[in-house]
């Protein structure tokens, strides 16, 4: 470092990989050898492969990929699935390997002092060959276990790493560790490039696997810090889900979007706003599905593009039930206003369902997006997990500026809530409650919006029933309290009008 | 007896290659007897030729023929190993039991 007191910024390169952009403000420092030190299992292959097919694909940088492990027979193979054609690279001059994996059958016998200077010559030949400006490494433990002196590999990828310095290349090298927490690296190799640390993890947890990415050190430059979830996908590799990375940065509207319910609307002060998020709770049985059948007739009527997205029922089920209460969303899909997604929640894991549903999404461009229901997913992910799933989620169709309907069902019959509300409450706009009444041994439904942000509602809890067309919203339960603690006491007629007398009615109802 | 080709793999004039370059001329002058065809490649000049080989450590002996392919990293100033390594027929002095390498 010559410079002084002069700033020397540190120089990014865009990596292309889905979300390590935004993790690593930016991408990997420019010109410098990273670190990525995963477990066996954790992708560390995938990442080098992918940091030189991005940069293939998405900025037309070539690279060279050096593999002390596998064969680059089995790599062209093996990342073929992921959608990368390696070979075609290869004959374009934008890919070249250094092929450094064992040869079965073949011993090396050391007699004397030895380098690894044909290996530098092999990458700085390829690096001028292709005009490369990533080089990828994967992975160094292999090449430890080629040779019998750990000193002599460590100085020698040393000088590998100064050498590409020079050549001003971007170079990412893979280790193997061996606990999840705990040494960076196996072999010491941390502390010749320990600029720039990445940590692969593949955490089992509850018996759920789950992939996370944490950028250990940049030095000299920032970086978000922590564990990202990150996934898998074929066709497009490594999707990193940036999630502290969002911004509360949309925009809000103040123009109203009907519920589907003219009297749900009224309690409302007039309809949901166009971009807010509402939670609708409740147990089994209570209309949560009914609200979603209706949020979506009530979009589709006024031309808007409405999805659903039902984790708990197949198409045929929620199709038949739409007819029961009038509403054809066979022929809305015809029309192309909505779009019905159904699926398991255990196909996947939360990380993939985020991902499927934003392409589907992005696809579509919904106006309104109803979940249904969002607690269904609870089942495939643990506590933190859903909390970041919903969180990512949320933040996106803000962004998207979607009005999101999402439902969740709540473990007691009478009162209760469930994980889902405690993590989205506060992210939510709106709350509309959907309570079990029990009255002299019959059940009623009982309806009430919790809060409404930015704008007045209606307080009361009104009764609501269901027929062959809908939904209806009645009268309060006033002569009732206590529904949503689930521990109802009914007060008798003339004690309620006393109270009323006292508190002089501020003539509230519809 | 078979001709011995071998091939010496070095990155231009560092210590150990050059001491390898001198302990294989030594070797083979003693050693071998002069049935041999040694070839010398600078993998700086010629880096190509280590990646069809792929070579890693330098420097590096190969011997391609009489079969079976051996190779030898190092500067090769351990004679005993050179020889071990490249499963050579040695001279009457040397033991027998020559198999594998270790």
């Amino acid at each position: 470092m010559s410079t002084t007191g002069q700033m020397v910024q540190v120089e990014k390169l865009r990596t292309g990989i889905p979300g390590f952009d935004e993790i690593s403000n930016g991408g990997l420092p420019q010109g410098r050898t990273t670190l990525v030190s995963g477990t066996a299992g954790s992708a560390k292959t995938v990442f080098a492969v992918q940091f030189l097919a991005a940069g293939i694909e998405e900025s037309g940088q070539n690279g060279v990929f050096v593999t002390f492990e596998e064969s680059p027979a089995d790599i062209r193979r093996n990342m073929g699935s992921l959608g990368w054609d390696i070979q075609e690279w290869e004959a374009e001059g934008k890919w070249a390997f250094v092929d450094a994996s064992p040869h079965p059958g073949e011993e090396t016998i050391a007699a004397g002092a030895y380098d690894l200077g044909a290996l530098l010559s092999r990458i700085e030949h390829a690096v001028r060959k292709v005009d490369a400006q990533r080089v990828s490494m994967d992975s160094l433990g292999a090449i430890f276990s080629q040779f019998e002196s750990a000193t002599t590999v460590r100085g020698e990828l040393f000088r590998i790493a100064s050498a590409l310095k020079e050549m001003h290349v971007t170079t990412m090298m893979t280790a193997e560790r061996t606990q999840e927490y705990g040494d960076i690296g196996r072999f010491g190799v941390e502390e010749f490039v320990a600029d720039d640390v990445v940590i692969l993890r593949n955490i089992l947890e509850q018996e759920k696997r789950r992939r996370t990415i944490e950028i250990l050190k940049f030095r000299g430059t920032t970086h978000h810090k922590g564990e990202y979830p990150f996934t898998i996908i074929p066709g497009e590799g490594i999707v990193v889900i940036p999630l502290s990375t969002l911004e509360l940065r949309q925009k809000s509207s103040d123009v109203r979007v009907t519920s589907g319910n003219a009297e749900l609307d009224n309690m409302c002060n007039g309809g949901f706003f166009r971009d807010s998020i509402i939670l609708v709770s409740g147990a089994t049985g209570t209309g949560k599905t009914l609200l979603v059948t209706w949020f979506i007739a009530g979009g589709a009527a006024n031309g808007e593009r409405c999805m659903l997205l039902a984790f708990e029922e197949s198409r045929g089920q929620l199709f038949r039930n739409a007819i029961g209460w009038g509403v054809d969303f066979e022929r809305m899909e015809s029309e192309g206003k909505l779009k019905v997604v159904c699926e398991y929640p255990e196909v996947m894991g939360l990380e993939d369902h985020l991902i499927k549903m934003k392409a589907a999404i992005d696809e579509f461009q919904p106006n309104r997006l109803a979940v249904d229901s969002l607690s269904a997913l609870e089942r495939v992910s643990t506590v933190k997990g859903f909390r970041e799933f919903v969180i990512a989620m949320t933040s996106f169709i803000k962004h998207k500026e979607v009005a999101g309907l999402f439902t969740s069902t709540t473990p007691t019959l009478l009162g209760g809530t469930s994980i889902t509300e405690a993590h989205i409450s506060t992210i939510t706009d709106s709350i509309i409650l959907l309570r079990y009444v029990e009255m002299f041994g019959e059940m009623h439904r009982g309806l009430t919006v919790l809060k409404m942000r930015g704008s007045k509602h209606d307080k009361d809890i009104r009764e609501f029933t269901i027929d062959g067309e809908g939904m209806h919203i009645g009268k309060a339960f006033h002569n009732v309290s206590g529904i949503l603690a689930g521990a109802l006491t009914h007060i008798p007629p003339g004690e309620m009008e006393r109270i009323g007398g006292m508190f002089q009615d501020s003539g509230g109802g519809s | 007896m078979a001709k011995i080709k071998l091939t010496l793999y070095v990155t231009g004039q560092t210590p150990n290659s050059q001491r390898a370059i001198a302990n294989m001329q030594r070797i083979s002058e003693e050693e071998l007897g002069g049935e041999y065809e040694l070839v010398i490649v600078d993998v700086l000049e010629r880096p190509q030729l280590a990646e069809d080989e792929r070579i890693l450590a330098t420097p590096t002996l190969i011997k391609e023929l009489p079969p079976p392919l051996r190779r030898v990293i190092g500067d090769l100033s351990d004679t005993e190993k050179v020889l071990l390594g490249l499963d050579l027929q040695v001279a009457p002095a040397q033991s027998n039991y020559v198999e594998g390498g270790d």
